[in-house]
């Protein structure tokens, strides 16, 4: 094909071949990325095991619905969308940008089977795509300089704001944009201008824009032109590619890896360490995260894909009540702390000493200000996980003996007596002795009787006056809709839900073995319970156990069977909202029961608030979390209850023992007395119970 | 520095629903759970931290049973170096002045520059720190919220009734009693008790420590154990929070409390 204009490759400057710069260009940019992915793969190999390699069918699917298909961006409406056009925009441009880098060294390389219809089909998109992508950094740097989402600001204790280090990505993405249409829209102006044949453009793309700008811009002029994108684009495509592992743009590279390894299973904890027992733990040296290379290979990947673009605290209700925890500065610390001991410059450097974590990138307060609610992990675009790294920190600084005086108490207790207060063991059944005339309850603790269904109750359900009240709700439904039902009794201890989650595995084995031991004994064909920490534990970290469910689900099957029929709320005048505890929502994806279970009384009034299902908002934490007295503005239960507020509703209905004390609480502290009430799903069925 | 930290075995106040047995003769103690006294708890941190500090080590002592060989164990968990048990029947029934001459003579075995107890026991009568000093004949000080090391010197901070601070200056070798709130004591658990669970703790008899029966047996004899009857000034206020807010109110008004 003849061409009016010298391609880079036959070009000469000063008696120079252009074809010198094409060489040499790729050649050096590719050694000096190789030698930074190099130190970036340093750390990972230092790195605690993990157990990534499973499941793999799953994993592409996770691939493909959350890298490819952008699953979670939408989420956030306007930045998603922009996210999802430079995204897919980068994804047809990367070949163009291969193709191009060779052709700066043979004029007429063509990508193996684009040289026909597929070629002139890619062409065609491509101009659109590089027009899409400019138009989608246009808003995003509008966004960023002007309309500054709040979620982007960095508090004075995490450092520098980061908008600088943003925009000149925007500007570097926006240049080999503009050089690659320019590249190509002067050769396309010389030939129309010579009456040669010219490549199609997109019609309205940026390249066809710039194409009718040129047509009367002289041929020398064009040449200049067509030699000077093409540098441009050549040096800013290898100085990006270099630069994407410096900073926040590393997820460009590893958010396709870190969305294949992230996490399947949702509601459990990792093991202390992959590949140890529970008998084995005993043996270890040390336990959970103190220096950096204790956290596995797949949290260092999470510190250096996370995009910084905060959804995760936006959504963190410790951030929101002004807890010192963000988990967006979690992964960035870390990250930084990772580019810190590892560093790539000067060439040779050594790799410095990991220091502890708690008391220099991390606070203990920090690190205890985490209710695991999992809602960071549940927007994550790319799949980055933080309970596991809390609750490995939280191992790090138990087994160190760092334990806040306020939560020493009720873990001495536990270890004690099976429960946080510290109440006798013999009092555990006490509850049921204002049971209704009708219900039994068989208590099996005693050793003698079984029973079909057994109800796990949990500490707070069995010792706390008002909680009392939900073990009793509970009870009448299972008696009433026919179930055999029994207890454990003093043989049940607190599930350890928490035990676990807050760092003290050995307590936590230690109950998880005493529960099975008592549940295997009872004989009991099946579990439920009443509580979602307890139903997370025992579904999620026991094994061997009959199969269990959460109270709502048993409603939820019984009213669809008939075996529970529910009389209507015709004219109480109330509107009622339905609050998602973490543990039975988004850790165990039990969303629709408790609706179908409210929906089942006929004529009840109910509203969803704006935070619902998977974006529901943590009450403020359940089991130890109780006894943690952490350093916040306001409590996460008064801003979920002006949520059920704005939303319309005068009660809130919960499904757990936790999020209705802190209801209760939060509505007297947000002097909502009288205007709004808590009652948990089963005092309410109860209610209604024919 | 070598520091003793004297411990004790007692009843957890928080953990128990304590009642008084039949015979009056003591509380019932067969659905107890025990741990360590909290005070010694902070007298054991404040010895490992100035350790930590100043080289040393830390050895933590008590009278007792085979049982209480936990609470040895739990301290040294936390990173105390050695224990040391003083059991035998003779010591049984032992009172205050029993137990300090006891450990006198577990102090006169070792080589101790500092002495640590808690300011007093959930189940005691804080006694014994001061008559342990008196026996050694070294200088005391009681209620200690602060302790700076100095040259074969310390200078101790002493709460003062009503909030007041106080500062002295004390020379060693002598004897503290330490009051919660020095420290924040390290958190101990399963696994930092099985860790340490293999270690020897010696033990020692009266005949080890060359004490005579009769030098240990009880002068002062308890001769009742009672939950005192209620007095008439006390009205218990009964029914729901609001309720007894109400009825509180009530009363203040009638009383010309309230106006």
């Amino acid at each position: 094909m003849e061409n009016a204009l010298i391609a880079p490759a036959e070009y000469f400057i000063f008696f120079i071949p252009t074809i010198v710069f094409s060489l040499l260009i790729p050649v050096i940019g590719v050694a000096i990325f190789t030698y930074i992915m190099a130190l970036r793969t340093a750390p990972l190999i230092k790195a605690a095991p993990d157990n990534r390699f499973d499941r793999i069918p799953q994993r592409i699917y996770h691939v493909l619905k959350l890298w490819l298909g952008q699953y979670r961006q939408p989420r956030y409406r306007l930045a998603g969308v922009v996210h999802m056009m430079i995204f897919a925009g980068f994804l047809i441009l990367s070949i163009r940008s291969c193709s191009l880098v060779i052709i700066g060294i043979s004029e007429n390389f063509v990508m193996l089977g684009f040289g026909g219809l597929l070629g002139d089909v890619y062409n065609f998109l491509k101009d659109y795509a590089a027009t899409v992508v400019l138009v989608a950094c246009g808003i995003a740097a509008y966004r960023r300089i002007v309309v500054k989402p709040a979620r982007y600001a960095v508090p004075a204790k995490y450092g520098k704001d980061h908008t600088a280090e943003a925009v000149f990505v925007l500007g570097l993405i926006s240049t080999l944009m503009i050089s690659e249409s320019l590249f190509e829209a002067s050769s396309v102006a010389a030939n129309v201008q010579n009456g040669l044949h010219a490549e199609f453009l997109a019609p309205a793309s940026l390249a066809w824009l710039l194409k009718s700008a040129l047509l009367s811009t002289p041929v020398e002029t064009l040449q200049a032109v067509h030699i000077v994108a093409y540098y441009i684009h050549d040096l800013t495509f290898f100085f990006f590619l270099c630069f994407l592992p410096l900073g926040k743009h590393f997820h460009v590279i590893t958010s396709l890896f870190n969305v294949f390894f992230m996490r399947i299973d949702r509601g459990n904890v990792k093991p202390v360490v992959y590949g140890i027992q529970d008998d084995q733990l005993d043996d270890l040296e040390s336990f959970g995260v103190k220096k950096l290379e204790d956290f596995t290979w797949k949290h260092l990947l999470d510190f250096y894909s996370c995009a910084d673009c905060g959804r995760c605290s936006d959504n963190c209700p410790a951030n929101a009540v002004g807890r010192p925890l963000s988990p967006r500065f979690i992964s960035i610390k870390g990250r930084d702390l990772i580019f810190k001991n590892y560093p790539i410059y000067p060439y040779g450097s050594r790799f410095k000493k990991s220091d502890a974590l708690i008391g220099s990138i991390y606070e203990e307060d920090e690190i205890w200000s985490c209710t695991t609610c999992g809602a960071c992990e549940q927007e994550c675009p790319i799949g980055i996980e933080y309970i596991d790294k809390i609750v490995d920190l939280r191992r790090g600084m138990v087994d160190e003996g760092m334990v806040p005086q306020s939560l020493q108490k009720p873990l001495r207790a536990l270890e004690k007596r099976g429960n946080p207060w510290g109440k006798m063991e013999k009092k555990r059944a006490d509850w049921t002795k204002d049971l209704p005339e009708d219900v039994t309850v068989t208590d099996l603790g005693k050793g003698k009787d079984s029973a079909e269904s057994l109800y796990f109750v949990d500490s707070i359900t069995s010792y706390d006056d008002r909680m009392q009240e939900i073990g009793r709700a509970t009870a009448t439904i299972l008696s009433r809709s026919g179930a055999d039902v029994g207890i454990l009794g003093k043989r049940e201890k607190d599930s350890g839900n928490e035990i676990r989650r807050f760092g003290e595995e050995m307590l936590f084995q230690t109950m998880k073995e005493m529960n099975t031991d008592a549940i295997v004994d009872s004989g009991a064909k099946q579990i439920i319970t009443a509580d979602p920490h307890a139903y997370n534990a025992l579904k999620n970290d026991y094994s061997g156990l009959p199969p269990v469910e959460h109270i709502s689900q048993f409603i939820a099957r019984n009213v669809k069977s008939g075996a529970i029929r529910l009389t209507g709320a015709a004219g109480d005048g109330k509107v009622y909202t339905y609050h998602d505890p973490c543990y039975l929502g988004r850790h165990n994806d039990v969303y629709e029961d408790p609706r179908t279970a409210l929906d089942a009384i006929d004529g009840l009034k109910r509203v969803e608030m704006k935070r619902c299902r998977d974006r529901s908002f943590c009450c403020g934490g359940g089991g130890l979390m109780l006894f943690y007295e952490p350093e916040e503005e306001q409590r996460m239960g008064v801003l979920r209850v002006e949520m059920a507020a704005e939303a319309g509703a005068d009660v809130i209905v919960t499904a757990c023992p936790f999020c209705l004390v802190n209801m209760e609480d939060a509505i007297k502290v947000a002097g909502l007395e009288g205007k709004m009430e808590a009652i948990d799903l089963s005092e309410l069925i109860v209610q209604h119970m024919q | 520095m070598e520091i003793l930290v004297c411990v004790k075995r007692v009843p957890d106040s928080a953990e128990n629903e304590i009642e008084v047995n039949g015979e009056g003769s003591d509380i019932e103690r067969d659905d107890l759970v025990y741990s360590v006294n909290e005070w010694d708890n902070y007298a054991v941190e404040e010895a490992i931290q100035i350790r930590d500090n100043v080289g040393g080590s830390v050895t933590v002592v008590t009278v007792g049973d085979d049982e209480s060989e936990e609470v040895l164990r739990r301290e040294m968990a936390m990173g105390v170096d050695k224990g040391l048990l003083l059991a035998d029947d003779a010591f049984e029934g032992a009172d205050g002045k029993g137990i300090a001459g006891l450990l006198k003579a577990a102090v006169e075995k070792g080589k101790y520059d500092l002495i640590l107890s808690g300011a007093q026991a959930d189940d005691g009568a804080a006694q014994v720190g001061g008559m342990l000093a008196a026996m050694l004949d070294y200088p005391y000080a009681s209620l200690v919220n602060k302790i700076e090391v100095g040259d074969g010197k310390l200078t101790v901070g002493r709460e003062i009734e009503g909030g007041d601070q106080e500062m002295n200056e004390i020379a060693m070798p002598c004897v503290l009693s330490i009051q919660t709130g020095i420290n924040e004591p390290r958190y101990v658990g399963i696994r930092g008790i099985r860790k340490v669970a293999s270690l020897e703790i010696p033990r020692l008899g009266a005949a080890d420590l060359g004490v005579e029966a009769a030098a240990i047996g009880a002068k002062v004899k308890r001769l009742d154990y009672f939950v005192p009857e209620m007095g008439d000034g006390a009205d218990m206020l009964e029914g729901s929070t609001e309720e007894i807010i109400a009825k509180l109110i009530e009363l203040l008004k009638a009383n010309g409390g309230l106006k």
